[in-house]
């Protein structure tokens, strides 16, 4: 083994070599381009399916731990901080509170949307304190919408339901 | 933060653990290099540093990130050729966004438990890969039931995560906006930076709007590039160096993925991990005892809200100390003094160059133009990542 460098800078230079997007498109560097088309069927598991079950009819499902008290949204099989079965399942209200907010301009693939979306953390009433779903705000301008703002979820018809998230199109101002 | 002194914690380690080099590569939005030919370069430049050849290498640990950037499963034994991890023990660990911290503090459990007496830490990330933007790699950490069907951005999480911390403390996007400021401008001392630059608040505030509150300058940016490290038993270090800086503790904390039921406005994991690394380094009162702290900043609130999980300031009173330049180079509690993701770039794993390699650097005094002006002892770093869930910490020390 060698004695290392002293009284150096570090990192003493800076190797690899930059690209811009037009080196790329104009065929100045040698790459090979590949589209994977992967596919996927999730199953939603035990306490997910009831929940999306529950969505299909107009409920908003959650389920309680008697060790610890709480009740939790979205429901799972187990509490994760007792670690042993939920005991009940309770329906929950479809009315919550703005936890906190934010107005997206910008889509999965962060291309920019034609108008902005109000996405939420929305606490469920019925479900203990911070229980809350990520979902969307609508019925109102972002300049208006607050933390601790009472919302109120605005379902799909009934027939337009389907056992999913967006069977709740968007969530709106409590009147009141 | 108020921290234990060290109690019946079965902290048996079978030997001190010393880093002696270290390296990385520049940090671009796009290299031509491979990820191979990456790692390959910040390998080279740490073993130049300590005086070592591969062939001193015991054993090797690699960190990367999701292989979707890469659409290229079992990515850990692909890099295996650059990282030179041939013929030896050899393993891939990743924690997301943390796995920058967590692959060192895995090269420590190599040496500390004295399972070898050299060992490589190797970080790389190409997220220039995924094509026209990495973005659309990003959608895949959602939960495909419950959030893919909103059309979520990554972005948003930061952003939710951002208003609760302001509306939590009353905290305004000027005083968010100066760490943008700060880093970008440190970064440009760094040789590899990515987007150093002399800005303003202004130019924050009326940078292009992402998810409100986060605006494009609020962002660090995807990265190509490489980092490494060598951690070796105090034996080794005695033969190669007269400086070596110690790992003086390492900790590591993960909450559930159901973020949506935690209050975001502070994170908890990263203040138990931050209490694990402390209590094994024998730090009581963080705020006196680190000299420099590299917390992870991928966004500019995220290094105030990591300040305050750290317990180097307390809930809400990260912005005042950066306001009042505390923070700053020539603070008394200096931060991202490399410039962060913020300035130099944010390689997710191969951000180990601006956290553990700076912080190296800086108690070993090598930090050249970005050495910070006060006396440095101690320090601490620390990454963070999923689905804000996990906090990774290392602290070091020039004095063993």
């Amino acid at each position: 083994m060698a004695v290392g460098k002293k009284d150096i800078e570090c990192p003493p230079y800076a190797e690899g070599t930059p690209l811009s997007d037009e080196d790329i498109k104009s065929g100045k560097v040698t790459y090979v381009e590949d589209h994977p088309d992967i596919r996927y069927s999730w199953t939603a598991g035990q306490a997910i399916s009831r929940f999306l079950n529950g969505l299909k009819e107009g409920k908003i499902l959650g389920v309680k731990c008697n060790k610890c008290g709480r009740i939790m949204v979205p429901p799972r099989m187990f509490c994760e901080l007792c670690f042993k079965p939920i005991d009940d399942w309770v329906e929950l209200k479809d009315t919550g509170t703005v936890q906190t907010f934010s107005i997206s301009y910008i889509d999965p693939d962060a291309r920019p949307l034609p108008e902005p979306i109000i996405v939420a953390v929305i606490a469920i009433d019925g479900a203990s304190p911070n229980m809350g779903i990520m979902h969307i705000l609508d019925e109102v301008k972002p300049e208006d919408v607050y933390i601790g703002m009472k919302v109120k979820a605005v379902w799909k018809s009934e027939e337009e339901r389907e056992g999913a998230i967006t069977d709740i199109k968007y969530w709106k101002p409590l009147e009141g | 933060m108020e921290v234990e002194k060290i109690s019946g914690l079965k902290f048996h380690k079978k030997q001190d653990v010393a880093i002696v080099g270290a390296g990385m590569t520049t940090f671009k939005r796009r290299l031509n290099e491979t990820g191979r030919e990456l790692s390959y370069m910040a390998v080279k430049q740490a073993l130049e540093e300590a005086g070592m050849t591969l062939d001193d290498i015991e054993m090797v640990v690699m960190g990367s990130a999701p292989d979707t950037f890469d659409g290229l499963h079992m990515k850990g034994e692909y890099l295996l050729d650059g990282s030179g991890g041939s013929d030896r023990p050899y393993m891939r660990v990743f924690v997301g966004g943390g796995t920058g911290v967590f692959a060192p503090i895995a090269g420590y459990w190599h040496v500390a438990s004295g399972l070898a007496d050299i060992c490589l830490v190797v970080c790389e990330e190409k997220m220039s890969s995924s094509y026209p933007h990495p973005q659309s790699a990003f959608k895949y950490i959602w939960d495909p039931i419950l959030d893919r069907p909103l059309n979520p951005n990554l972005i948003w999480i930061f952003a939710l995560e951002m208003r609760r911390y302001m509306h939590v403390h009353d905290i305004k996007h000027e005083d968010i906006a100066l760490v943008s400021v700060k880093n970008k401008a440190n970064a440009l001392d760094h040789p590899c930076a990515q987007v150093a630059g002399k800005i303003t608040v202004e130019d924050v505030l009326n940078s292009e709007p992402m998810a409100l509150p986060v605006r494009r300058l609020d962002v660090s940016p995807p990265s190509d590039g490489a980092a490494a490290l060598i951690m070796v038993a105090p034996h080794i270090a005695r033969q190669v160096t007269d400086n070596p800086v110690w790992v003086t503790g390492v900790g590591w904390a993960l909450d559930t993925t159901w973020w949506t039921n935690r209050d975001l406005y502070f994170p908890r994991y990263v203040a138990e991990a931050a209490k694990m690394a402390y209590r094994m380094a024998h730090i009581t009162d963080p705020r006196k005892e680190i000299d420099v702290a590299e917390p992870y900043d991928p966004f500019d609130y995220k290094e105030l809200h990591h300040m305050e999980g750290l317990g180097l300031a307390k809930k809400g009173e990260a912005p005042i100390l950066t306001r009042e330049g505390v923070t700053a180079r020539d603070g008394d509690l200096p931060t991202c003094p490399s410039g962060g993701l913020l300035g130099v770039g944010n390689p997710i794993a191969a951000t180990m160059g601006v956290k553990a390699c700076e912080l190296y650097w800086q108690l070993a005094y090598r930090a050249g133009k970005r050495q910070v002006a006060k006396e440095v002892t101690t320090g601490v770093c620390q990454a963070w990542g999923d689905l804000m869930q996990v906090g990774t910490v290392m602290v070091m020390s020039n004095k063993r």
